[in-house]
């Protein structure tokens, strides 16, 4: 049964490669329009700058540009970044300390009026310097930034504290939509209700909890693009209305992700009629002990719930059945600082020996006293992947005599709960776009540092090996301080577990081209680039 | 106490009290039988699905949230007799053991909603004037809500488990208790004992424990059967929406949550038998209920 399986997982992967290929020798065809779903019943506002969900995205992305973003037609490099509004990508000066743009002068705004340097500026001295009232979600970010200017209306510099790897990730950041200066200037939170950009597609229509629509820009500045006529976005919260969608070709994408058992569902019936995309993504779950409660102040008892998990068999398995598929470190596995197989087995909770894995973690909790400990597990009530891993995650702390009950509540809850620090374990994702993983693993450190880690510790050594880390340049030292920092997060100091990173699965109606999936659910999703062959 | 005299014919039996009540109890299960055999169904469905529940440590082959990723999504076969999950959990183990925790819900809150209804609605009829005035307000409010609504708003306020589920079930189940047990106290309140009762003396508390709940117990035990079978139906509703109990713990309508969806096509039979196990189960104390409503009520008891 396996032997079939792994035969039609090799098939649908080859499938999916051939399709890609053929699609890039394919000549675009113009005209159609894209309806898509959103898993969503509707974004919390149309804000980019202000909000952190695919919501958001998915809905707004295809009527604003960005500065620069990942290639279109290579979304998964790690490490390649092109202009958008742009003319070049620029080399630093000042020992890496200033970015000089030149912006594009064919730009116009949707109202018919000329895009200008002037707004970028303003646009990221909103992002990173917002006023008082303004919330910038990503501000920390840009902490290396030290000044924005605009000293003409063709060219924007960056001014850095400090020289940085992670400043052009930063910098592609797909939510950092480009607003026009006159309006801010106005009203700097306009851009939550409204929608007016120099995207690819104008926004036409909007009606809450069904549909936002657009048209094609005949102005917009790459040539040739979009290909689409009009676009159509339809609200879907529902994984079997998605599911269903698709099925009846009533809409021909879905951006986000779907479960392997809606792709083997959908692959079975529809056949060729049904293309599948699929990628490690920047996301992964984490369990986070409380260090605020007993006993999970004790690093033993944190290495032996570490300990006790069978990341190498359960990573493969749950691909089967959950979103999730790649084991992984602190860092994103795709990425060049990303750790070795080798050098994750030598941390707790990656140990290739499991029975000696786990007689570790007895012994640990047998010397802190916490034998037959039991704890609750505060999970997030959404099935992919959440629910799914925090039940495969008991299933194994049973085995070293651990009870643990699950807690699962919804979303808002489940920030409270971690906010007010009122959990045992809590399961947390650490979701990122573009891949930074400078700027990605700032999620372990120390609440005082990083108001998002909800593990409660304070750690100077950990801040220390993250500064480090940080202000290096040369890519092979930086990977060795890494390293360092990932081992005494995960390993000595057990302050968070890292569990399989997610699996994107996107599936699509085979006449949808031109789209390609990415490692993240946020990037990518201006849709110029998308054509039907119908 | 009743007096019942046996007849010539049975004067052998009549030696040995303790065989005759036998022969009389086991008599009377038989009668139900043949006089209500869907009663009798329905009593035979709860009889196993308690016997399930009780002795699942035993029946169950399988620890039931033990993932075996070797053992995935197996269809039924010799050694998984219902198939397994995704998690390669056995699914008659966790049916045995769901059947535990819908026993654990079920009786819990319809006992629990049973009692308080009881007690509230005797207490209400017996005395009357503005505290039966402002019990009666309070009951229309909690039956304005259906049960279900109501146990969702409960248990988002104390949150998920067995013991909340519990108390979400039960609240919804105590007005529904109390408004009927109300009517038939009031009429047993204007049976003349109640006021010789009244007359020598007697405090509040044992009129209405000794003299007027054993009276409207009938009405009561068959509310009592319903409830279970309606206990369960919403302890599967509530783990269905993921607001009952959570994984790993076994229950019917955890099963349903998400497989039937995901599986339907790949994998049925983890749908199917938790479905199966709710509907016979509820259809089963349905009946059962029905059977003893008839013959209890003397106005129906011959038909």
């Amino acid at each position: 049964m396996y032997v079939r399986k792994g035969l039609r997982a090799a098939c649908i992967g080859l499938a999916a490669a051939l399709t890609a290929t053929v699609a890039s020798a394919q000549t675009p065809k113009r005209g159609g329009t894209l309806v898509y779903l959103i898993p969503a019943d509707a974004p919390p506002s149309f804000d980019g700058h202000r909000e952190t969900t695919y919501a958001t995205v998915h809905t707004v992305a295809p009527y604003y540009s960005v500065l620069i973003r990942v290639p279109p037609d290579d979304p998964s490099s790690t490490t390649k970044f092109v202009c958008d509004l742009c003319t070049e990508m620029p080399t630093p000066t000042d020992d890496g300390k200033t970015y000089t743009f030149k912006i594009r002068q064919d730009v116009k705004w949707h109202d018919g009026s000329k895009l200008t340097a002037q707004d970028v500026a303003a646009s990221w001295n909103m992002i990173t310097f917002p006023p008082k009232g303004v919330t910038s979600a990503r501000v920390s970010y840009y902490a290396m930034v030290d000044k924005i200017e605009a000293p003409d209306d063709h060219t924007v510099v960056f001014h850095l504290k400090y020289a940085t790897t992670a400043f052009l990730p930063a910098l592609a950041d797909p939510f950092a939509w480009i607003y026009k200066k006159e309006i801010l200037d106005k009203d700097p939170h306009w851009y939550e209700k409204n929608i007016m950009g120099s995207g690819p597609f104008k926004f036409v229509s909007y009606q809450i909890g069904q549909s936002i629509k657009g048209v094609r820009n005949p102005d917009y500045y790459h040539k040739g693009e979009p290909y689409l006529d009009a676009i159509e976005g339809i609200f879907a919260a529902k994984q079997s209305v998605r599911v269903d969608a698709l099925r009846a070709d009533r809409a021909a994408i879905e951006f986000r992700g779907l479960p392997p058992s809606a792709r083997d569902q959908l692959v079975k019936e529809a056949g060729k009629d049904i293309t599948v995309q699929d990628s490690d993504w920047n996301c992964g779950n984490i369990l986070t002990p409380n260090h605020k409660r007993k006993p999970f102040d004790d690093v033993r008892v944190r290495r032996a719930l570490a300990l006790a998990i069978d990341q190498w068999k359960g990573a493969p398995a749950l691909s089967k059945i959950a979103t999730v598929r790649t084991v992984g470190g602190i860092v994103f596995p795709g990425s060049p600082l990303a750790a070795t197989k080798a050098e994750l087995e030598q941390m707790a909770g990656y140990w290739p020996d499991i029975e000696k894995s786990r007689a570790e973690a007895k012994r640990l909790l047998k010397e802190a006293g916490a034998e037959g400990l039991k704890f609750e597990l505060l999970n997030r009530n959404v099935d992919q992947p959440y629910k799914f891993v925090g039940t495969w995650v008991i299933g194994e702390w049973k085995k070293i005599g651990l009870n643990v009950e699950q807690k699962v509540v919804p979303t808002g809850p489940w920030f409270q709960n971690m906010r007010a620090g009122t959990f045992d374990v809590a399961m947390e994702a650490n979701c990122q776009s573009v891949v930074n993983p400078v700027l990605d693993t700032g999620k372990y450190l120390p609440s005082k540092v990083y108001p998002e880690n909800y593990g409660y510790y304070d750690d100077p050594k950990s801040i220390e090996l993250y500064d480090k880390m940080q202000y290096e340049t040369d890519p092979k030292r930086q990977r060795a301080d890494m390293r360092a920092y990932e081992k005494h997060t995960l390993d000595t100091m057990a302050h968070e577990i890292v569990l399989p990173y997610w699996y994107r699965i996107v599936l699509s109606r085979s006449y949808v081209k031109g789209w390609k999936i990415s490692p993240s659910h946020y990037l990518n999703q201006d849709l110029a680039n998308i054509w039907l062959d119908k | 106490m009743t007096v019942i005299t046996p007849g010539p014919a049975a004067a052998a039996i009549a030696v040995d009290p303790q065989t005759w009540r036998q022969r009389t109890w086991a008599g009377s299960v038989l009668d139900f039988c043949r006089r209500k055999p869907l009663g009798a169904f329905g009593l035979a469905v709860v009889l196993v699905i308690c016997l399930a529940g009780g002795a699942a440590d035993w029946l169950a082959p399988f620890d039931p949230e033990e993932n075996d990723f070797s053992a995935m999504m197996q269809a039924p076969n010799w050694l998984h007799l219902l198939g397994t999950d995704q998690f390669g959990r056995d699914i008659f183990s966790r049916l045995v053991f769901g059947a535990r925790t819908a026993m654990i819900v079920g009786f819990g809150a319809a006992i629990g909603g049973g009692m308080i209804g009881l007690v509230l609605g005797v207490t209400s009829a017996y005395f009357g004037g503005w505290i039966d005035l402002v019990f009666q307000r309070v009951l229309d409010v909690l039956m304005a809500f259906p049960l279900i609504i109501l146990a969702l708003a409960v248990v988002s306020v104390f949150g998920t488990g067995v013991f909340n589920v519990i108390i979400a079930i039960t609240i919804p189940l105590i007005p529904r208790c109390g408004r009927v047990v109300r009517s038939s106290a009031l009429a047993v309140r204007e049976i003349p004992y109640i006021d010789a009762a009244r007359a020598l003396g007697f405090g509040h508390a044992r009129i209405v424990l000794r003299h007027m709940i054993p009276n409207v117990l009938a009405p009561f035990l068959i509310l009592l059967s319903a409830f279970v079978g309606q206990a369960i139906l919403a302890e599967a509703s509530l783990s269905y929406l993921g607001l009952g109990v959570q994984e790993p713990v076994p229950a019917w309508g955890l099963m349903l949550q998400g497989s039937a969806e995901d599986y339907a096509t790949t994998a049925p039979w983890i749908a199917i038998f938790p479905g199966l196990a709710i509907v016979i189960t509820v259809l089963g104390f349905s009946l059962f209920g029905d059977a003893l409503r008839d013959a209890i009520d003397p106005k129906l008891r011959n038909r």
